[in-house]
């Protein structure tokens, strides 16, 4: 071999070669880990986890389910129940999305879940196939389900040491009090209350009682959300002025339509009682499984959907009470008999609300929350929170752009570290877990995050986490994320939406007194319960 | 004359190629090597085609930390084989294997959807072309024109016909 300069060019050659490619990529990787790292330090943002809960110790608490229907079945899920009906769907949806490649993880989800320290003792449900369901799926040899005829009957029985209400709005609040009254435990559902009566007796009541209340606003366990408090809370977003939130929904399950069961008729259903204090009318099917399309019952977009985007905000920027609302919006997208709007849209003014600046002190100041929904288009608009500095898309997933027009980032833009196209935080814990979704519906609240959250990249149903702090509160003490404070604003804002619609003007506020301000010759209560004319 | 010239022409296209092909499979290696949060997970989870339930499997906690790690390890193997002229046959048929696996993972077929891919193609795209082409690097080695084996080889490309 001889070594000619050619010769050592041709043998050799290849090495510095291969030493500039690997340096570039290297260089490349690690130098862009490294300017990622530097902004992230300047910008301070650390996902924060939930403090873990005290365990659940001691005997099992007895719990009463009040209210068997989809959300019903939903919670005892979450505690740990399930139905035999529901077990034999998911084998076989499993099995049918294996055959089509699909992943599919309910049934998988539902087992791996941590047990919780409870009985399922009790059942109330007006509809005897619902309640019969649960005692023949939820008994065991040693303890069999009971049945109660009505919620007193079970809160009066000594037997419950809580109770899930999952029932028809109109029934949340004279079922708490009557539950608080006696010392029972609540976990109550979304809205808290269906009058504004009702509102302040359900607050007093609470404040009467040693019993622990819940209002089921699982998200505030969202992970996503105690970032972006985080995120708030360091000024990265500047003063957020606007916050728009989204509800779009094109199917019948997303518009209440629910499956009325064959089997349904005055003998199976106890009328009267799923009445109480509605209006009285005969026996009506379609009233009993889709009553969140009547004011009678329910309260439709306002008290169904925006309560869950006013509560995700809340929770993450403490605005607490509007201070006036002002909605609009129709029926326009099914008109089916229902009275409550299928499209609406609400704006919440805080015109004290402040989240830091980074201009002129006394330049900003005041935010509008905008809702708007509607039942006919299912086009997915993420909820977005527009800051001076920059906007913050707020979900399961969260993404910060810095804003063309910032003083906090005017330097970093001007040099080209930050563009306005490109976003300087992102947060998707989901990244590394695949999501078996499988309805429209439980899309729409998995992308708002209300479905679950990610502990250690390890999926977590959010509703376990939220009833699993409160059976916590209940045996350790401390505090519930969403009390009777919470409960309060959502219900009332919630409220004031749903008045601004029907009355056609603008709902304000008295912070003072914490009363709607009075509108001279109007009942506010009979306006809320009542259905609009013309319709329905 | 013009026969050798071709076939001078033809050694150094694929001598040019093979550093190609190798600089490629380095850099994609190197990038992964040296930024720890990168997975292959969401290229895997998102499979489609035939093989879909085999690709999947391969995202369960277990395992994955494995196919990553084989993945960078196989991808800086084949990089150093081409580039350095070395070993270089074992490098393009490691290197058709994992193009056929990429290729296998997302198939640019008819009726499935392209993920991230800059071009438009129908059956045919790069990744294929890229497997073929390290086919014919492991047919036609060129290390002792450029390259490590040039040391190792008795038959230098000192003659201009060796390779005929």
């Amino acid at each position: 071999m001889s070594w000619t300069r050619r010769e050592a060019l041709l043998g050799l050659g290849s090495i510095p070669i291969l030493g500039a490619v690997w340096w570039a990529g290297a260089y490349g990787t690690v130098g862009k880990k490294r300017e990622q790292a530097a902004l992230l330090e300047q910008l301070n943002i650390k996902p924060s986890l939930p403090s873990p809960v005290p365990a659940i110790s001691g005997e099992p608490v007895r719990v009463g389910i009040i209210g068997f229907g989809i959300r019903g079945e939903q919670l005892c899920r979450s505690l740990g129940y399930a139905t035999d009906e529901w077990i034999a769907d998911m084998e076989k949806a499993a099995a049918r999305a294996k055959k089509e490649g699909r992943p599919f993880t309910a049934l998988e989800d539902f087992r791996s879940q941590d047990p919780l320290n409870i009985r399922i003792v009790g059942i109330c449900d007006v509809f005897d196939i619902h309640a019969e369901k649960a005692v023949r799926s939820f008994s065991t040899p040693e303890q069999a389900v009971k049945r109660y005829t009505t919620h007193t009957d079970m809160i009066r029985s000594g037997d419950v040491d809580a109770v899930v209400i999952a029932t028809p709005d109109h029934w949340h609040a004279p079922m708490s009090i009557e539950a608080l009254r006696n010392n029972v435990h609540v976990y109550v559902e979304k809205p808290m209350t269906h009058t504004l009566a009702e509102t302040y007796q359900l607050r007093e009541a609470v404040r009467n009682s040693k019993a622990v209340f819940q209002v089921g606003h699982q998200h505030r366990q969202t992970l996503s959300f105690k970032t972006a408090q985080d995120i708030v809370d360091k000024g990265v977003l500047g003063h957020v002025s606007l916050i728009t939130t989204n509800t779009n929904r094109n199917d019948d399950n997303g518009a209440w339509n629910y499956d009325i069961h064959p089997d349904a008729n005055p003998e199976t259903i106890d009328w009267e009682q799923f009445l109480g204090s509605a209006p009285e009318i005969p026996f009506n099917k379609n009233h009993f499984f889709r009553w969140r399309k009547w004011w009678a019952y329910g309260s439709g977009l306002s008290g169904d959907l925006l309560t869950h985007d006013y509560d995700r905000l809340n929770c993450v920027l403490k605005m607490g009470m509007p201070r006036s609302v002002m909605a609009s919006g129709g029926i326009y997208t099914h008109r089916d008999g229902r009275n409550v709007p299928d499209v609406l849209q609400v704006n919440f003014e805080f015109p004290d609300f402040n989240t830091g600046s980074s201009q002129t002190p006394n330049k900003e100041r005041g935010m509008t929350f905008t809702y708007s929904a509607s039942l006919g288009n299912g086009f997915n608009r993420p909820t977005m929170l527009m800051g001076h500095d920059a906007s913050m898309e707020l979900g399961n997933r969260l993404t910060i752009w810095p804003d063309s027009g910032s003083t906090r980032f005017a330097k970093q833009l001007e040099s080209g570290s930050m563009a306005p196209q490109t976003p300087i935080y992102r947060y998707d814990p989901s990244e590394t877990a695949l999501d078996g979704v499988s309805s429209a519906t439980s899309q729409y609240f998995a992308d708002k995050g209300l479905m679950w959250t990610y502990i250690d990249g390890k999926r977590v149903d959010s509703t376990f986490l939220h009833m699993r702090e409160w059976l916590s509160v209940i045996r350790n003490g401390g505090n519930v994320s969403c009390g009777i404070q919470e409960g309060f604003e959502e219900a009332m804002s919630a409220h004031m939406a749903g008045l601004s619609w029907k009355l056609g003007r603008r709902i304000e506020w008295d912070p003072q007194e914490e009363v709607i301000v009075p509108i001279e010759g109007v009942d506010l209560d009979a306006v809320l319960l009542e259905s609009p004319s013309g319709v329905g | 004359m013009s026969s050798t010239s071709n076939k001078w022409g033809l050694k150094q296209s694929i001598t040019l190629l093979r550093i190609l092909i190798g600089w490629h499979f380095l850099y994609e290696g190197i990038v992964k090597v040296y930024n720890p949060d990168w997975t292959s997970f969401g290229y895997l989870a998102t499979a489609q085609g035939p093989l879909k339930p085999v690709f999947q499997a391969l995202t369960s906690e277990a395992v994955l930390p494995w196919v990553d790690t084989l993945n960078w390890a196989a991808l800086v193997f084949v990089g150093i084989t081409l580039l350095m002229g070395l070993f270089e046959r074992a490098g393009a048929l490691v290197g058709v294997g994992l193009l056929l696996m990429y290729y296998l993972a997302h198939p640019s077929w008819p009726g499935m959807a392209q993920i991230n891919t800059e071009g438009s193609y129908w059956i045919v795209n790069k990744n294929l072309i890229e497997a073929v082409a390290c086919l014919v690097l492991f047919y036609y080695p060129t290390g002792n024109v450029f390259g490590l084996s040039r040391f190792f080889s008795k038959n230098k490309a000192t003659s201009k016909t060796e390779l005929s």
